[in-house]
């Protein structure tokens, strides 16, 4: 039944669309599309953002996991390219302080009349592109580290419960302490 | 009160609520939240205005088609559940130019406008080169225990927290 949906393409749109303003509203209501909580979360001051992707890791790692074991839909986990993805990470994370929004949250800051993030998207849409043009003279550089999907529990030979589990109880830690601490 | 009118709602029912949605995303639709690709379609897509049906020969455009797809419509989704939400709660506002930056940069709005352009073209190019932005790799990549979105998402906070420390942290 659920396979038959994911062919149903107009479905689907209309579906990436409705989960898309679940998001931004959560998005808002996190005060995640907010410049000054996110570039105070990157100055260590206000820990709001980490809480929300914290508390949202555990619950899709339990469920996704859920999911896969009881239910058709697979994993679908991107490939370990550790040298794009380093080189690549610290770009974002320069472009995450100076934009002090990311690709989900600038989308939502202009929906909140953010005018500087109809900039961020601009400069993202032309970043894009600049790497969509500069990309076949990186293919060594992509391809060169590509181990493939690869996940930590394949990685480490264990069933994929036990990390959700160990990863639950650090992040959950990580959180409650924070909290102790004041932030 | 009414929660859909206040501003602000617990981080923790917040995530507990995008983690919700990350499951929806895999059941329903077979796909894993993300906001980045829409970014390279959607330059594809004003690529292909001007350059006409040969830009989605290059390499690629071969692997993300220049076409509204799944995830573009949950990019423009964010928007407006994001206006829906701050006009409920009536935190909707025109900003130029946020707090913090005019702490550090003055309340110019051209070097803001600047300022956000330059780190737009960062996060995109970054992102693309990632493979994922902090939805796509940091929140859907890391709860399916996917090992390079792990990585990504350390490294998009340790990029992130030195910046902000060395231009809005005066060290």
């Amino acid at each position: 039944m659920l396979e038959e949906l994911y062919d149903e393409k107009k479905k689907q749109l209309i579906l990436g669309f409705l989960i898309g303003v679940g998001f931004g509203f959560l998005l808002d209501k996190g005060g995640a599309t907010d410049f000054n909580i996110i570039v105070n979360q990157l100055l260590l001051k206000d820990f709001t953002v980490l809480k929300i992707i914290f508390t949202a890791v555990i619950t899709g790692m339990v469920g996704v996991h859920l999911i896969v074991r009881y239910m058709s839909p697979e994993l679908q986990p991107k490939p370990f390219r550790w040298k794009p993805i380093i080189i690549g990470g610290l770009i974002f994370g320069a472009g995450f302080a100076i934009l002090g929004l990311c690709p989900g949250t600038a989308a939502g800051a202009m929906g909140t009349g953010a005018v500087h993030a109809i900039f961020g998207v601009i400069g993202m849409l032309v970043g894009a592109g600049i790497f969509a043009s500069v990309y076949p003279h990186m293919s060594d550089f992509m391809s060169e580290s590509d181990k493939g999907t690869v996940t930590i529990p394949d990685l480490l030979g264990v069933n994929a419960w036990w990390i959700v589990l160990i990863f639950s109880i650090i992040l959950a830690a990580v959180m409650y302490l924070l909290e102790i601490y004041g932030f | 009160m009414n929660p859909l009118t206040s501003e602000l709602w617990s981080p923790y029912l917040v995530g507990f609520g995008i983690g919700v949605l990350v499951w929806v995303g895999f059941l329903l639709s077979n796909k894993a939240i993300g906001c980045s690709t829409a970014y390279a379609r959607s330059f594809g897509m004003l690529e292909k205005l001007v350059g006409g049906k040969e830009v989605e020969d290059k390499p690629y455009y071969k692997k993300f088609v220049p076409k509204i797809d799944w995830e573009w419509m949950l990019v423009l989704g964010v928007v407006i559940g994001a206006l829906i939400s701050s006009i409920l709660s009536g935190s909707f506002k025109v900003e130029t130019v946020p707090q913090v930056w005019d702490r550090t940069f003055g309340s110019s709005p051209i070097l803001r406008l600047v300022g956000a352009f330059i780190g737009g073209l960062l996060l995109g190019f970054g992102a693309r080169m990632a493979g994922g932005c902090t939805s796509g790799h940091g929140i859907s990549g890391t709860s399916q225990l996917s090992l390079g979105s792990w990585l990504a998402f350390i490294f998009f906070f340790v990029g992130g927290i030195l910046t902000a420390l060395l231009i809005y942290g005066g060290i």
